[in-house]
């Protein structure tokens, strides 16, 4: 295996972790200020999808459609928490998630009632398109570079946002005393809103840059959500900086995993069987890796509650 | 989500009303993310019913939601509730292995229009399952052939970690007379396939073959195409449908698949059923689509030959295959699986429409390599 190969891998496994981060940022501010659990988020991730392939596809305009995808999911998530999840923070844990599992149904058979139920298209602009290649005789897709810059600066205007302004300090306030924050004259549920509204927009904009490389179809957002509660458990719930580090941390063994693991079987046994042992091992890696620190650290890397 | 549609509409109800002699139960996939194919069989289907003019079959349709104790749930329901004489529809192998081989030990008749599962078309065959469409592994086993003829002498091939995934690669290995760079199984339901991808460009292989069904084969071709690795790929029809390929866009231009049928097929049924499904739908019809259309074609063969009631009568009218398919001649072989040529096709783009072109014959008069195992 060249070294060309493996930082080319590399290169993969942290392009899909900022992706995963912009999904998980969403549901840990909404876990770590609301305490819900937001089945839902995997939905509106579909929703920016498919806003951004219609608009894309009326307007062939790669920027309006991000534009319209980051609108349509933020609008569909302060929709939804004005409409729904405004009664659920008092519930239960599993009301939450019977509840948001409902909102699940709702919009993918919305989306198939909208869209028709064949995938739509939508496609890399001409001008991030095609191979670049790096230092070193590496050829790699300028495209997907563009997405871990694009995550990286996500990453550091979260980071500004919560660390530097009003906004910010009313959210952490509101993670770790809610009643002393309302009692104090903040508007608790407009601050809700935003919160959920900033959490949807940032899934509807990994929906629109993810879906112009795969396919953008009804149900594309549940594999997504699954890993992004892996990233805020490892991560530890509420945590930015954990969502980011936890989702580099998964994006990498999940790719380089799915690579590593079937050659190492290769070392002691037959080529066919190592590879299907190899990939079953591979897919359960980011689970693995969420157990072993749960061992070693119960709240996750970052996490501040005991 | 309960639809029974009256074949013969509205009209049929109002006039004597005609008793339906044969009942169908359709179990197909019409939610989530696999609904684009369901909806293709049973659009065919609920056409050559429609065609016939018959007001005597009562389609009794259901939605599996593409999950094996949802569709067991049906097919009880249908047999013991409905009392349906005739089972059909099912697009997943692993929902046809729940699903058929109890209904045909209780005495029903299954037609396949999608799934062949290999247990099925070898020791696990039964004189009351017959399969329209292919046996799983006839695709690939075509896209080997067609490899040969174009000279590939090193393929890396890929395909979901999942029985269907190993069948494929099976398949194409059966007939393959070249080397195998590399053999890899991603997961299925995975969406990226940078790390595949970039594994294909440090092998030493000269073209690719892929098996990556639906969302799956999407996401693949377009990473592909803009990966900047050029090597040749092939795959079976299933990532190049009518339904998916606009969504894939300039990325399948000009790759070949293999498919058993194709719109351009040459025969006055096949033009026919094209043009039909067109106007019926607003769309151009996909594989699928044909084979609900010729599921429902041999079973209206039957009907006109024998009597339900008579199974043995029956099920000697299903093997005649007497009907026009869209294929052209058709005719099963000894598992009651197709014995028919498959063909390599080439996306182009018609307009504005991707679609496909025939370019030439993978595999001619192909049966598969379970019969042997067959004992019935």
């Amino acid at each position: 295996m060249s070294t060309v190969l493996i930082i080319e891998q590399v290169l993969n496994g942290l392009q899909f972790g900022v992706m995963l981060f912009l999904m998980a940022a969403g549901l840990t501010l909404i876990f770590g200020v609301m305490g819900l659990i937001n089945l839902a988020h995997g939905s509106l991730y579909m929703v920016g999808a498919f806003a951004a392939a219609w608009v894309a596809g009326a307007t062939g305009s790669f920027l309006l459609a991000l534009a319209a995808a980051l609108a349509a999911a933020a609008a569909a998530g302060a929709l939804i928490e004005v409409l729904v999840i405004r009664r659920l923070y008092k519930a239960a844990h599993l009301d939450q998630v019977l509840a948001t599992f409902a909102l699940i149904l709702i919009f993918s058979e919305g989306t198939r009632y909208v869209f028709g139920s064949f995938p739509l298209f939508l496609d890399i602009p001409a001008y991030l398109s095609g191979p670049v290649t790096l230092p070193g005789g590496i050829q790699y897709p300028f495209y997907r570079l563009v997405l871990i810059g694009v995550g990286c600066v996500v990453a550091l205007g979260l980071w500004w946002l919560t660390a530097r302004t009003r906004v910010g300090i009313q959210i952490r306030a509101g993670e770790n005393d809610r009643e002393m924050i309302a009692a104090l004259g903040v508007d608790i549920s407009k601050l809700y809103t935003l919160v959920f509204a900033i959490g949807a927009a940032l899934a509807g904009l990994a929906g629109a840059l993810v879906g112009a490389i795969q396919s953008v179809q009804v149900g594309m957002g549940e594999p997504v959500l699954i890993l992004a509660f892996v990233v805020i458990v490892i991560g530890g719930i509420g945590s930015i900086r954990g969502a980011f580090i936890g989702a580099l941390l998964v994006g990498l063994t999940d790719t380089l995993g799915g690579i590593f693991l079937p050659e190492l079987f290769k070392l002691f046994m037959e080529s066919g069987a190592a590879t299907q042992t190899g990939s079953a091992l591979a897919a359960m890696a980011a689970y693995i890796l969420m157990g072993i620190v749960l061992i070693w650290r119960p709240t996750g890397l970052f996490g501040a509650r005991s | 989500m309960k639809n029974t549609i009256l074949a013969s509409a509205a009209a049929a109800l109002l006039a004597a009303p005609a008793l339906a002699e044969v009942k169908v139960g359709m179990i197909t996939t019409l939610s989530g993310g696999g609904a684009g194919l369901g909806i293709d069989v049973r659009d065919g289907f609920m056409l050559a019913i429609q065609q016939s003019g018959r007001d005597d079959i009562e389609v009794v349709i259901e939605d599996d939601q593409r999950k094996p104790d949802i569709a067991v749930q049906l097919a009880d329901k249908m047999v013991q509730a409905e009392k349906v004489d005739v089972l059909t529809g099912i697009i997943w192998s692993n929902l046809a292995m729940a699903v058929v081989p109890s209904v045909t030990a209780q005495g029903k008749f299954y037609l396949s229009p999608n799934a062949g599962p290999s247990p099925l078309a070898g020791q696990g065959c039964h004189p009351n399952y017959f399969n329209v469409a292919w046996q799983n592994d006839n695709l690939h086993e075509a896209a080997g052939a067609y490899a040969n003829t174009a000279s590939y002498g090193n393929s890396f091939i890929l395909a979901p970690n999942y029985p269907a995934g190993t069948d494929a690669l099976t398949g194409y290995k059966r007939t393959f007379e070249g080397g195998i760079a590399s053999e890899v199984y991603t997961q299925l339901g995975q969406t990226d396939y940078a790390a595949e991808i970039a594994q294909i460009r440090a092998s030493d292989a000269d073209s690719v073959y892929f098996f990556l069904p639906g969302g799956m084969g999407i996401s693949f071709l377009k990473q592909y195409a803009d990966s900047g690795v050029d090597l040749p790929i092939v795959g079976p029809a299933f990532s190049f449908d009518q339904g998916i390929l606009q969504a894939v866009g300039d990325a399948a231009l000009g790759v070949v698949n293999t498919s058993q049928w194709n719109k351009d097929i040459d025969n006055p049924t096949n033009a026919a059923f094209v043009e039909s499904f067109q106007e019926a739908y607003g769309r151009l019809p996909s594989l699928y689509a044909s084979q609900g259309f010729d599921t429902a074609n041999l079973l209206i063969s039957a009907i006109e030959a024998a009597d339900v009631t008579d199974a043995d009568a029956f099920r000697d009218a299903l093997r005649a295959a007497n009907f026009d398919s869209t294929r052209g001649d058709f005719a099963f072989g000894p598992n009651h699986h197709p014995v028919q040529t498959i063909y390599a096709r080439e996306v182009i783009k018609e307009g504005d429409v991707f679609t496909n072109k025939i370019i030439g014959t993978a595999l001619e008069n192909h049966s598969d390599a379970y019969a042997a195992d067959c004992k019935m």
